[in-house]
């Protein structure tokens, strides 16, 4: 007997076509890129040999962006046009910025309406986002020059505490770079695929993520091969640069320096400040030398280190006993604790884990690679290389999401660590006869009233049927994607009318600034719009037979009656010729076409799927 | 499809949480967005839609008192109501509140706290053992009840947490 071919649905990748992935690290202070070389999965360094691509960037006038190393050098005698830290301020406002107590030594503009800070550079006002399109774009052209090709999608990780507006900007960054972002992945996820897949490791693991800017615990627990995040807390505004600014604070005091010092003054400062840390993290006494304009010396001792920065550490250790308590576990549980980020090589900031989880954190993995390395394995599985990888992910959302109610309260719709993704309904109706719109305001955080959560977006509801008040039933789905980002759909029940929604983000750019921007930057404004729109439909025809060919293969012969049959394979034929030409509309309509008739199949084979699953039984053991 | 037919198991308070996890796992790799990012858009939502599903019934079934108050949605059992509660055990929340209260206003209040949280849990547990038998035996009503206070001491608790990371 013939063996039956087993593709569930879902799997069509064309097994002869390997398709060129990466993963991409974009961190606060350095950024990598990883992919999988001969069966294994390495960071991909520059010409010079570096792994680490510094995330900086120095814009001068009418000149190409400088990133990483080069533009580092321009950071002490140009800083205003030398952006650092952009990460800092993806999806937040300046007054966010403040608060958050981040210096940062660059000339802001403040404008009306504008949630999004912008930056004042000699290459023009530049926002975080393009900021950090310019970093994605540096590693994709180092990318493409190593793997000899097109990248065909990456995965980008993001911090795990990352919320919506923040995850927005990153995917908007890389829609700039000209990107296609096959998943957002958190980093601490993306460590504990690196970790566990190299160690083979199976139980429930803790994952330490101190980064430059920014902190997460994760607590997952590994299963055959499935990453299941049970919970995860953090701190998006929290990491090795505070860190470096405390210790410049207290060389500032005892050196006599003004708080006001100017912005290259900082600067200088925050780079002794980190030589002195790195020094005492394998030395006990660390020598400070301020040249220059102010001349100092001094030292400063583990001792003193210690005192300085044992605040910020008691700051991680809050979240990693929330994630525990949501998780419903104690430390006795966690078989690993792994250390991710460049900060956790910090002798006290390993003690101090170690003291809250009673056991010492695993160390030997190198804390900058393994985010990107994972990154890499999920991008490698999902562009479709390992149809038959039983790896599986399941992440949650970090912060609960919530409507503001009455009061200027926060009604939470989808609880903080509910996997994703996930979808919540909720009903709302008129109050005023003949009512045609309405404002829901989204907000995300813990606490109680709005004025304490981060306001996500505005959505205006209109084009509600006219009725009297109380009677207009209006459904309002909240989703969250499994990249972790929100979106929002309403109908009107009672007339299944659907109201338009328009949303204002609070601090995210509007899908017209992304077309505006992408039009503005040289490289896409030579990039033929019409031809990319035409390979766009032939790659989506392509995947639309493929996928149909496997399905067909696989259970054709007792998932589709005769009849059914020839009418697809009719209709199959059709697109083939079609998508030869060059008519984008014929093709889109042989797609929608072949879709329509294809719908209740595709349904039929989702459920026997899911049915096989739930059984327990696989095709070959019937 | 009712979130026990998703995991092909009967509707029950009892249940063996191993054994769920294992079929949210099987289903999820089946159904989870991961498996179709190369897939036709029509599938992709296809796939979102069952991985919601999914992932809202395992939320639901997992936890004692949502498994509770679904099994009685079930039943056509109104959740909701906000009839009285008895007053006995009113006075008791209400003693219970003022002890949190005051924990508050200690300067030194970890011990007391911790203790304060396990008190609660232990009623917990406690209520979930009575849950059982009152599944067991269908007495739906006084299951609702038990509910009830479920929610109550559950409200207690996450005060009692948030007041302990306050303190932390």
């Amino acid at each position: 007997m013939a063996l039956l071919q087993i593709s569930e649905p879902g799997q069509y990748a064309d097994p002869h076509q390997h398709r060129i992935a990466a993963g991409i690290d974009l961190g606060t202070t350095n950024s990598l890129v990883a992919s999988i070389r001969s069966g294994l999965a390495e960071t991909l360094p520059d010409i010079e040999g570096h792994h680490l691509l510094p995330s900086i960037v120095h814009y001068a006038k009418e000149e190409p962006a400088i990133v990483g190393n080069a533009a580092k050098q321009f950071a002490n005698t140009d800083p205003l046009n030398t952006i650092a830290s952009a990460k800092r301020l993806m999806g937040r406002g300046l007054k966010d910025i403040k608060t958050t107590g981040t210096r940062l030594p660059y000339d802001f503009i403040e404008k009306e309406g504008q949630g999004m800070p912008m930056i004042r550079t000699a290459a023009g006002d530049k926002s975080p986002v393009q900021v950090s399109a310019d970093i994605l774009n540096a590693l994709k052209k180092r990318a493409e020059e190593t793997l000899d090709g097109e990248l065909s999608g990456v995965v980008i990780t993001v911090p795990a505490y990352f919320d919506d507006a923040q995850r927005q900007a990153t995917k908007d960054a890389a829609t700039l770079a000209g990107l296609n972002v096959l998943r957002l992945l958190n980093e601490p996820t993306a460590a504990a695929v690196a970790y566990g897949l190299d160690k083979g490791a199976e139980g429930i693991y803790a994952i330490y993520d101190l980064g430059g800017g920014t902190f997460d615990i994760s607590i997952l627990r590994l299963h055959h091969g499935v990453f299941e995040v049970m919970a995860t807390a953090g701190n998006s505004a929290l990491g090795g640069d505070d860190i470096d600014r405390t210790i410049a604070q207290w060389i500032m005091q005892e050196a006599n320096i003004a708080d006001d010092a100017e912005h290259h003054h900082i600067r200088q400062l925050l780079d002794v400040a980190r030589t002195a840390k790195e020094t005492l993290t394998t030395q006990d006494i660390a020598p400070i030398q301020l040249e220059g304009h102010i001349k100092w010396q001094g030292e400063l001792t583990h001792a003193q280190l210690n005192q300085l920065i044992d605040p910020l550490i008691h700051k991680t250790i809050i979240p990693c006993r929330r994630a525990m308590r949501d998780a419903g576990l104690t430390v006795e549980h966690i078989k690993e604790i792994v250390m991710v980020g460049g900060a956790t090589r910090m002798p006290r900031v390993r003690e101090k884990v170690g003291d809250f989880f009673k056991r010492s954190p695993h160390t030997d993995i190198d804390p900058d690679k393994v985010v990107a390395i994972g990154a890499a394995i999920q991008a490698d599985i999902l562009a479709g290389n390992k149809p038959d990888d039983e790896m599986l992910l399941l992440d949650v959302i970090p912060l609960s999401l919530g409507l503001e109610t009455m009061g200027g309260l926060s009604e939470k719709i989808i609880p903080r660590n509910t996997t994703i993704p996930v979808a919540k309904a909720q009903e709302f109706t008129t109050f005023k006869d003949g009512q045609t719109a309405m404002l829901l305001h989204i907000v995300q955080g813990e606490r109680e009233l709005v004025l304490d959560c981060r306001s996500l977006a505005r959505f205006e509801l209109r084009r509600i049927p006219k009725m009297v008040a109380g009677s207009a039933r209006i459904r309002v789905t909240f989703q969250v994607d499994a990249d972790g980002l929100l979106s929002v759909s309403a109908t009107e029940e009672t007339t299944g009318v659907h109201s338009e929604i328009i949303v204002k983000p609070s601090y995210g750019l509007q899908d017209n600034d992304i077309e505006r921007m992408l039009k503005d930057s040289l490289e896409h404004a030579k990039y033929d719009i019409a031809a990319r729109t035409l390979r766009e439909q032939q790659v989506e025809a392509d995947s639309v037979i493929n996928a149909l060919r496997a399905a067909i293969k696989a259970d054709g012969h007792h998932l589709l009656k005769h009849q059914e049959f020839l009418k697809i394979n009719a209709a199959l034929n059709d697109l083939l010729k079609i998508k030869e030409g060059t008519d984008v509309k014929a093709i889109k309509k042989a797609i929608e076409h072949l879709d329509n008739i294809t719908q209740s199949y595709a349904e039929r084979r989702m459920d026997s799927a899911i049915h096989r699953a739930v059984k327990g039984q696989h095709v070959d053991e019937l | 499809m009712n979130h026990f037919e998703v995991f092909n198991l009967p509707v029950s308070f009892e249940i063996d949480t191993d054994n769920l996890a294992q079929r949210y796992r099987d289903l999820q790799h089946v159904v989870h967005p991961d498996k179709y990012v190369n897939a036709p858009d029509r599938e992709r939502r296809l796939a979102m839609q069952k991985a919601v599903q999914v992932n809202e019934a395992f939320q639901i079934l997992k936890n004692p008192l949502d498994r509770g108050l679904y099994i009685l949605q079930l039943q056509g059992i109104e959740t909701n109501d906000n009839s009285a509660m008895d007053s006995e055990f009113l006075t008791e929340q209400m003693d219970l509140r003022e002890e949190l209260a005051d924990l508050r206003e200690k300067t030194q209040p970890f011990n007391a706290l911790s203790n304060f949280i396990n008190r609660l849990e232990k009623n917990k547990t406690f209520l979930i053992d009575i849950l059982s038998q009152q599944f067991a035996q269908k007495e739906y009503q006084l299951a609702l009840e038990s509910t009830k206070k479920f929610q109550f001491f559950k409200r207690l608790h996450e005060e009692a947490l948030s007041l302990e990371e306050d303190f932390f």
